[in-house]
């Protein structure tokens, strides 16, 4: 039921588009905050303040690439390691700017660099979502986007200044929540078996990279592994939901 | 309240790249593939990094984290992914008392 909608818009539209994209953003603002404490108390532990992560929030603001970047982080941080990592953790970003691009033409080129600057996992679904029902509009983009903004930035520089607290986060498990929230996003991806060869061939290859090689060479090693083995698998089924 | 240039640096750098990226997209979003070997390596890639991240500590730490990363990669079947954390999470701690 899809109801045509004027360009030009009414006081009482520009709120309802306003209010829609901060309801919509919400459940996902609220399911970040774990992470963004789990991040934050990892970020401490290696030895990062919160100005740093509040400026990494801030610049970067990908998550899933900041858990990467601490994971790697040593001192002095090696900022060219961790720069390709972000580029490879975030390379899929090209696709989804790609896609949300077909749905804003409608906005100057400008306007379009300023929005993907903010398009992390999270608004860029509900973006697309809302995208496949109506215009996105400014209203609709400023309702969620400042909100999820600022909620990730606040939650991750919390979690760096009581992640001091934690003395061994070994002790609790805490060290493995970043292993199970990573396999369980690279789940969120699973298309078929035809993922579970990819995630395998990326597990062996980088595990025995890891062993072999110092460094963050392991995550580019099992990268390639993992595409190369999708390039070479048959081809046939395009898209299973 | 304090920030190392080597940080800083390594922050600029990821924002750079991370920026790069989501430009990229907006740039080429009509040559991107449809289908083909191109489009297979790109939607292959985000499950392909993020398991290469964490499988040192899932193959190559010990039992107990082998066989934690398993029953989450299980449970990420059915449950929400903070629920998969926490299973994940229990796992393991289970697992290294059970394997002292």
């Amino acid at each position: 039921m899809k109801k045509p909608r004027e360009i030009p818009m009414r006081a009482d539209t520009r709120f309802s588009d306003a209010r829609a994209g901060f309801l919509l953003i919400l459940p996902a603002a609220v399911a970040c905050v774990p992470f963004a404490l789990i991040l934050g108390a990892m970020a401490a532990q290696k030895g990062l303040t919160p100005l740093e992560i509040g400026l990494m929030s801030s610049l970067v603001f990908a998550g899933g690439s900041q858990f990467v970047a601490v994971d790697l982080w040593t001192n002095p941080a090696p900022w060219l390691a961790l720069g390709f990592a972000a580029f490879l953790v975030n390379l899929r970003f090209v696709l989804m700017t790609a896609s949300l691009a077909g749905k804003l033409t409608h906005f100057a080129e400008w306007e379009k660099a300023i929005i993907v600057f903010f398009m992390a996992d999270e608004n860029w679904a509900v973006a697309e979502k809302r995208a496949a029902e109506t215009l996105l509009t400014w209203p609709f983009l400023l309702g969620m986007i400042p909100f999820f903004y600022a909620n990730w930035l606040f939650w991750t520089v919390l979690g760096t200044a009581i992640g001091e607290a934690f003395e061994n986060p070994a002790a609790y498990g805490f060290d493995f929540a970043f292993t199970a929230l990573f396999l369980g996003l690279a789940m969120a991806f699973w298309k078929g078996s035809r993922t579970g060869v990819v995630m395998a061939a990326s597990a062996v290859t980088a595990a025995l990279v890891s062993v072999v090689v110092d460094g963050a060479w392991y995550v580019i090693a099992g990268a390639f592994a993992g595409m190369a083995v999708a390039v070479l698998l048959p081809q046939k089924q395009v898209r299973a939901a | 309240m304090s920030i190392t240039l080597a940080n800083f640096l390594a922050i600029v750098a990821m924002a750079v790249a991370t920026y790069g990226v989501r430009l990229a997209g907006l740039l080429i979003a009509e040559h991107i593939p449809q289908t083909g070997r191109v489009r297979a390596a790109l939607e292959a890639l985000p499950a392909a990094v993020l398991t290469s991240v964490v499988a040192p500590m899932a193959l190559a730490t010990g039992p107990a984290e082998t066989l934690a990363a398993a029953i989450t990669v299980l449970a990420a079947f059915r449950l929400p992914i903070l629920a998969v954390v926490a299973v994940g999470v229990v796992s393991v701690v289970l697992l290294r008392l059970a394997f002292g």
